[in-house]
């Protein structure tokens, strides 16, 4: 692993001095031919791939407003070049959100505007070279696609977008990530990121309602391809097996169990995640949502609901009715699909879960809005819900909760530092000096009021809080599953 | 060709490629396709709110509030400016002169000022700001030069060396009915109308398009109904 130095923690964040090409030696490992034939992209960069990447990057700019708009109209203002946590972290210009779309402008305006065929220096049109194309595997894979840059672009230019697009021309050429394209590669072939076959997954959930029977002396079910049950939960594969993760899952369980609500997990389709967002590929996006869409009919469910997971909540809420084919065979009573947080939102309301908040004494909480949700998504039905309904579930079952700096939370949350298909150990430096603004904020919160608890509701920020947490000398057991924190406040037994 | 003529096939030249250039380039904006819902949350719920988050963007570039408030009060400042001038320039081609152009006149003079502070703020952070020094090309300070020029050479007439607005006013009238009149010959306007020329061939091939293009940004003008209505375009339509 490569040595760096971890960022120290400033009292008030600074905004730093550019400090060119300190990111430039990040990349993460590239996808071998077997693991780019799994998502289908060829294996290696291939002989004509200027012709053929330049030609995907129209095709793509036609397909897509967004990118079209994008393109056009940054003014080059700067108002989102102090916006990114990867620049704030590694100070490197590149990392400035219109510095990383203008490695993929400049390639556009080359080839495809007036001023960039014949005026390419006035306007920093440039050849895509063999040189402009490692810059962009470098920094597009610097992109957490957490849409932060998007809140303050006076025109909403999303860098997520932009280097979504960019992914989706490396493949093309036949540069992919390992990372990504593996994990993809074993959701299409078994059903999940970890390729967990089905009698480990039957056996890792019989485990699990062992564990809470040795807990709480209560039979809570864990079901497995249950056909007929309500509803079917569709949670991130990490759930099943990682530290913090699986407290939450535990908790999703309590929560049924309590509710009556009689649910299960898909073999076929158990995971929550859809990577195939993170490299901007169409295909695998809706192949991958497909699958998610067959088990539930298979299983004959009337709702899905979504565990904690940021970017699949979002491909759930923002995409799901767009991607699957059809949807008639579920319940219109709930909304679809709903979200974990929704669902034990509204039984508290309804006055269906007994709660004892005292058992969550021991902690002091604070929450971390993951970018994806706070930025793609909704909970409930008002605008900002998503915001809304995870703090009242918190205070619900706990009593002493403190929000971080106003700037660092909600809609202008900073991303963990490991979103976007980032979450891999040779992003090692990547991720730690991304964490910073994060960490940053929660020293506040830490130092002012004693916070020991820090609660998230994505398997990526957890597994990225897990390894860095103890970089800025935290205690790594700070990170929190949030249905931990409801899980453990559930008074089980009393009202069955 | 006298100087008149010129500038009158000029004008039509410009003219001709900054309507056909922007309207080219909505057309494009209005049917690529946006498969994907993808606006910025928290967003409006309905179209109405919507319209409601574009109006603030455009009056008082509410994000830009948000982001970073030196280039929110250069960027608002030299704005309102130009808008305020372009208003007052209405002046040249209604005859009469419509009153509300007439109420604005004492203001428009001012306006000019806003403008060009506006303009030396934002060029003066181009050079200040590493950050923003690092993503300016040439075209980003030559834009902001040829705006700074147009508006000290229409100065340059309004308080150095004046001059015969009647004509001109004949002059742009002419224009309109293709009837070329004599264009009043002063240094500043010659200038002025160059630049002016010069800025309408560039507005629809440059980052000036930013001003149409703000209302297509899916980021900003989708609404959040995904879990309601569904939504399909381009390959998701098929
Ligand atoms: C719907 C109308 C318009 C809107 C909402 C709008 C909005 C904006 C915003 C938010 C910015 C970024 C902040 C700034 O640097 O000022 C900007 C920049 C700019 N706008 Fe506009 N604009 C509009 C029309 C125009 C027009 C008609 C022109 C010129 C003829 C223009 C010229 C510019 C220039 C040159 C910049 C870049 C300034 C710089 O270099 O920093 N805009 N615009
Ligand atoms: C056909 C186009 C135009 C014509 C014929 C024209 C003509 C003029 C004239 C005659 C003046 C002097 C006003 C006076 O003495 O009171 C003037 C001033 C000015 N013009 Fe223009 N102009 C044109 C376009 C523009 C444009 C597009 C801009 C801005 C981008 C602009 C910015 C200004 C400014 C800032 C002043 C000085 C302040 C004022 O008197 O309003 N002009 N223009
Ligand atoms: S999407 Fe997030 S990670 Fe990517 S450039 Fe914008 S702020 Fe940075
Ligand atoms: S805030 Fe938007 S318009 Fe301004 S530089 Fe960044 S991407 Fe470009």
């Amino acid at each position: 692993m490569a040595d760096f130095d971890t960022p120290v923690l400033k009292e008030y964040p600074i905004i730093p001095l550019i400090k060119k090409g300190s990111m430039a030696h990040s990349k993460p490992y590239v996808a071998k031919p077997d693991i780019q034939a799994g998502v289908g992209f060829p294996g290696e960069l291939v002989d004509n791939w200027q012709e053929v990447g330049v030609k995907k990057l129209g095709e793509l700019v036609s397909g897509s407003r967004a990118l079209q708009v994008f393109l056009d109209t940054c003014v080059k203002c700067g108002a989102c070049t102090d916006k990114c946590h990867y620049y704030l972290g590694t100070s490197d210009p590149l990392n400035m959100p219109v510095a990383r779309q203008d490695l993929l402008r400049s390639v556009y305006r080359r080839y495809y505007t007036f001023a960039g065929k014949f005026f390419p220096k006035l306007v920093g049109a440039k050849d895509f070279t063999k040189d402009v194309l490692d810059k962009w595997y470098s920094y597009f894979h610097q992109c957490s696609q957490c849409r932060r840059c998007s809140v303050f672009c006076p025109y909403g230019i999303d860098t997520a977008e932009v280097s979504m697009a960019a992914r989706e021309i490396l493949d093309t050429v036949g540069v992919g990530q390992k990372y990504c394209n593996e994990i993809l590669g074993k959701v299409h072939k078994i059903g999940n990121n970890l390729g967990l076959p089905k009698p480990a997954l039957v056996d890792t959930m019989e485990g699990l309602e062992e564990d809470i029977k040795d807990e709480t002396g209560i039979d809570v079910r864990v079901p497995v391809d249950q056909k007929g049950a309500d509803v079917l939960l569709i949670t991130p594969s990490a759930d099943f097996f990682a530290e913090p993760h699986i407290d939450g899952l535990i908790g999703y369980a309590k929560v049924f169990h309590q509710a009556g609500i009689s649910w299960t997990v898909s073999s076929y389709a158990s995971e929550a995640a859809n990577f195939s967002m993170f490299i901007g590929s169409n295909e695998n996006l809706l192949k991958t949502a497909t699958r998610i869409r067959d088990a539930a009919y298979d299983l004959g469910v009337k709702r899905i609901v979504v565990g904690e997971c940021g970017h699949a909540w979002r491909v759930a809420y923002s995409f799901w009715n767009t991607l699957f084919k059809d949807m008639d065979f579920l319940d219109k009573k709930y909304p679809m699909p709903s979200h974990i947080c929704e669902v034990t939102h509204d039984l508290i309301q309804r006055g269906a879960l007994k709660i004892n908040k005292e058992a969550n004494d021991h902690r002091r909480i604070t929450f971390h809005d993951s970018c994806n949700v706070a930025r793609g998504s909704r909970m409930g039905n008002i605008p900002g819900g998503q915001f809304i309904i995870p703090r009242e579930v918190i205070k619900a079952c706990a009593n002493n909760f403190y929000d971080m700096a106003p700037e660092t939370i909600h809609e202008n949350t900073f991303c963990c530092g490991g979103g976007g298909g980032l979450l891999t150990d040779d992003l090692m430096e990547l991720r730690v000096k991304g964490a910073l603004p994060r960490m940053e904020a929660l020293k506040q919160v830490v130092d002012e009021y004693d916070v020991n608890t820090f609660v998230a509701i994505c398997a990526i920020c957890k597994t990225q809080f897990a390894k860095t947490l103890p970089y800025y000398k935290f205690d790594m057991d700070m990170i929190t599953s949030l249905h931990q924190i409801v899980g453990d406040s559930l008074e089980l037994g009393t009202n069955d | 060709m006298s100087l008149s003529v010129i500038y009158a096939i000029l004008f039509y030249f410009a003219t001709l490629l900054f309507i056909v250039g922007v309207a080219r380039k909505i057309v494009i904006y209005a049917r690529t396709p946006a498969p994907l819902k993808i606006p910025t949350m928290p967003a409006p719920l309905t179209k109405k709110g919507v319209a409601w988050r574009l109006t603030k963007e455009v009056v008082v570039f509410r994000s830009l509030f948000n982001a970073n408030k030196w280039i929110w009060l250069f960027g608002w400042l030299f704005h309102v400016g130009l808008l305020l001038v372009l208003l007052r320039h209405l002046r040249y081609v209604t005859e009469p002169v419509w009153t509300w152009v007439v109420l604005i006149q004492p203001f428009g003079k001012y306006a000019a000022f806003a403008m060009l502070i506006g303009l030396f703020g934002l060029w003066a952070r181009r050079f200040l700001v590493d950050r923003i020094r690092y993503i300016s090309s040439p075209s980003d300070h030559l834009m902001l030069m040829l705006l700074i020029a147009i508006g000290l050479s229409g100065l340059g007439m309004t308080y150095i060396d004046h001059t015969d607005i009647v004509s001109l006013k004949a002059y742009v009238l002419g224009l309109m009915y293709f009837d070329i009149q004599p264009l009043p010959s002063n240094l500043y306007l010659i200038t002025h109308l160059t630049l002016v020329v010069i800025l309408m061939i560039i507005f629809p091939i440059s980052k000036l398009i930013h001003a149409p293009g703000l209302f297509f940004s899916p980021t900003r003008n989708q609404v959040d109904n995904s879990r309601d209505v569904r939504h399909t375009a381009g390959w998701t339509a098929k």
